[in-house]
């Protein structure tokens, strides 16, 4: 079969059956878009909890020269002998701290960069800036006061913070986000599945005489399904392109607009996806798209179509 | 070229048998009539040919190929070997005469340089010359069945299968299309043809195969269709028949 032929057919097919293919398209974005949407929350929940967030319970800051401002700071950056000080207190806290990361200043600032990266607060930042801390991995999570009370206010010690706590509820928001926008996607593709069914048979009814002349001279089975492959294939691929438009279009005006252009405090506190995670996953859509409509079509070719 | 041994087939595990024990043979180059009033299993024997059915019993082999163990994928490479003419025209509605014939050659990938020429060479066959631009719903019943069988030879296959291509057609018409079968008969082809016209049958004097009831009753070469029916379309047919043969020669 020629390409001119087969892309007539195609166009043929198309223009009788608008509707179907128009809903093929609209079903098959939206239940990507949430797909994308899902994949994206979950993203977001990685990109903010960092590199330690999983690691560790409890954070020791020490002061730079820079935190003044803080009153255990007055002196300055801390000496090594605060660092040594506060690394026997924590040995001595065994078993409840389990292990004791350290983390120098400069190594605070390449992940800094990382993962700020694309955020306009970074060119303020100098690695001396960065505090050097101490990361402590807890036997017992839930008895991280403990840890805080002992260390707070302690000279060279900037901050003692537990991350977690500060974030478990943007997380726990952004898992509801991310499970919802999934189970609607699962719900979204059954929904096309079944559309496609539907869509393919009814193109087959309007092109039952094509088939049946084409059965009649001898056309492969490859030949007769081509057409309504390449139809159900073209449809799906367009609806995953306007999801992929869409997403770009909700990350970039709502995500970055909201969180980075306005100077919300959100977003230097945590750091946010942005379109570059977009593009990320478009290749992942595109090809569940594919997958779906190819499985989903020949399936019910092959069911339906008899050659 | 077609042979049928002990071929029966029910549609219905245990129902009556639309064939029932039928044994024949057609030869290279012949020209068949098989006859028989509706239901007596002519569409069946067709059907079974292009293999669009499987007999319940008995062994078939069309064109060197033995249909009963044909796998589905070589099902086919068989179609292609058959050209198949229908009483109702099965056009393409929304495609001219031209695009019509030349749908199978683009379906079966032939170059395009053949197509330009197997086509038009196909239209003058038929007699349809001038007529390529024509949509189905401008022409005459006898010009559709025309381009159905353009549309069925144009691959030029050695069997071409006809089944009740006048049934729709009054007398006169059927005679041009049963003259244009001939035409094409004369090229080389097989042709089998069922019909229950008995007009067309008494007047082409071919070798007739009469089923009734799914049995093979009459097997006669220049055979004529049972005689003691005589209906005034028939004898209409007849004589348009004889004037155009006279034509043909």
């Amino acid at each position: 079969m020629r390409l001119t032929f087969l892309l007539g057919e195609v166009g043929n097919g198309i223009r009788r059956n608008a509707s179907m293919i128009i809903s093929v398209v609209l079903v098959s974005m939206v239940s990507l878009f949430f797909l994308g949407a899902g994949l994206l929350a979950q993203r977001e929940v990685s990109t903010a909890k960092g590199f330690w967030y999983d690691k560790v319970q409890v954070s020791i800051f020490f002061c730079t020269s820079q935190s003044t401002d803080v009153q255990s700071c007055a002196d300055g950056a801390a000496t090594q002998a605060q660092q040594d000080q506060v690394k026997s207190q924590l040995d001595s806290m065994k078993p409840l701290v389990e292990h004791v990361y350290y983390e120098t200043s400069q190594q605070a600032y390449d992940r800094f960069k990382s993962q700020f990266r694309g955020s306009p607060y970074l060119s303020d930042v100098s690695p001396a800036a960065m505090p050097s801390s101490y990361r402590v991995k807890l036997s017992d999570p839930s008895k991280y006061n403990e840890v805080v009370a002992s260390f707070e206010g302690q000279q060279g010690v900037e901050a003692v913070s537990d991350q977690s706590n500060v974030l478990s509820t943007f997380f726990k928001l952004l898992h509801v986000i991310s499970v919802g926008a999934v189970a609607l996607a699962v719900v979204m593709v059954i929904c096309a599945i079944l559309l496609i069914t539907t869509t393919i048979r009814q193109v087959a009814y309007t092109r039952r005489r094509q088939v049946s002349i084409m059965r009649l001279v001898g056309a492969s089975a490859t030949v007769i399904y081509l057409p309504f492959v390449i139809e159900i294939l073209l449809a799906t691929v367009v609806g995953a392109a306007l999801a992929v438009g869409l997403l770009w279009a909700l990350v970039h005006y709502g995500v970055e607009g909201l969180f980075h252009s306005s100077g919300s405090s959100t977003g230097d506190l945590v750091s946010m996806i942005g379109t570059a995670d977009v593009w990320d996953f478009a290749p992942w859509l595109f090809a569940g798209a594919v997958v779906i409509a190819l499985a989903t079509a020949w399936i019910t070719l092959r069911r339906y179509l008899r050659v | 070229m077609i042979r049928l041994e002990h071929v029966t087939k029910r549609y219905a595990a245990g129902g009556s048998a639309a064939l029932d024990d039928v044994s024949c043979e057609i030869d290279r180059g012949e020209f068949v009539f098989v006859v028989g009033s509706s239901g007596s299993g002519k569409s069946t024997m067709m059907r079974l040919v292009t293999r669009e059915i499987t007999p319940t019993a008995g062994s078939i082999l069309v064109a060197g190929r033995d249909l009963v163990p044909m796998t589905e994928r070589k099902v086919p490479l068989l179609r292609r070997e058959i050209g198949v003419v229908f009483q109702d025209f099965r056009l393409l509605e929304g495609k001219t005469v031209y695009q019509n014939v030349a749908f199978v050659l683009r379906v079966l990938g032939e170059k395009r340089h053949r197509i330009k020429q197997l086509v038009p060479e196909t239209l003058e066959l038929v007699g349809l010359d001038g007529m390529a631009g024509r949509l189905p719903h401008e022409l005459s019943g006898g010009e559709q069945q025309r381009v159905a069988i353009a549309r069925a030879v144009v691959k030029k296959p050695p069997i071409l299968l006809a089944d009740e291509p006048t049934g729709n057609l009054d007398p006169e018409t059927s005679a041009e299309i049963v003259t244009v079968l001939d035409r094409i008969h004369k090229t080389g082809t097989t042709v089998v043809m069922a019909t229950h016209d008995q007009g067309i049958v008494d007047v082409f004097k071919k070798r007739v195969l009469e089923l009734r009831s799914g049995e093979l009753v009459r097997d006669e070469a220049e055979g004529t269709y049972a005689a003691d029916e005589t209906r005034e379309r028939e004898r209409a047919a007849q004589r348009a028949a004889e004037a155009l043969l006279r034509d043909e020669d």
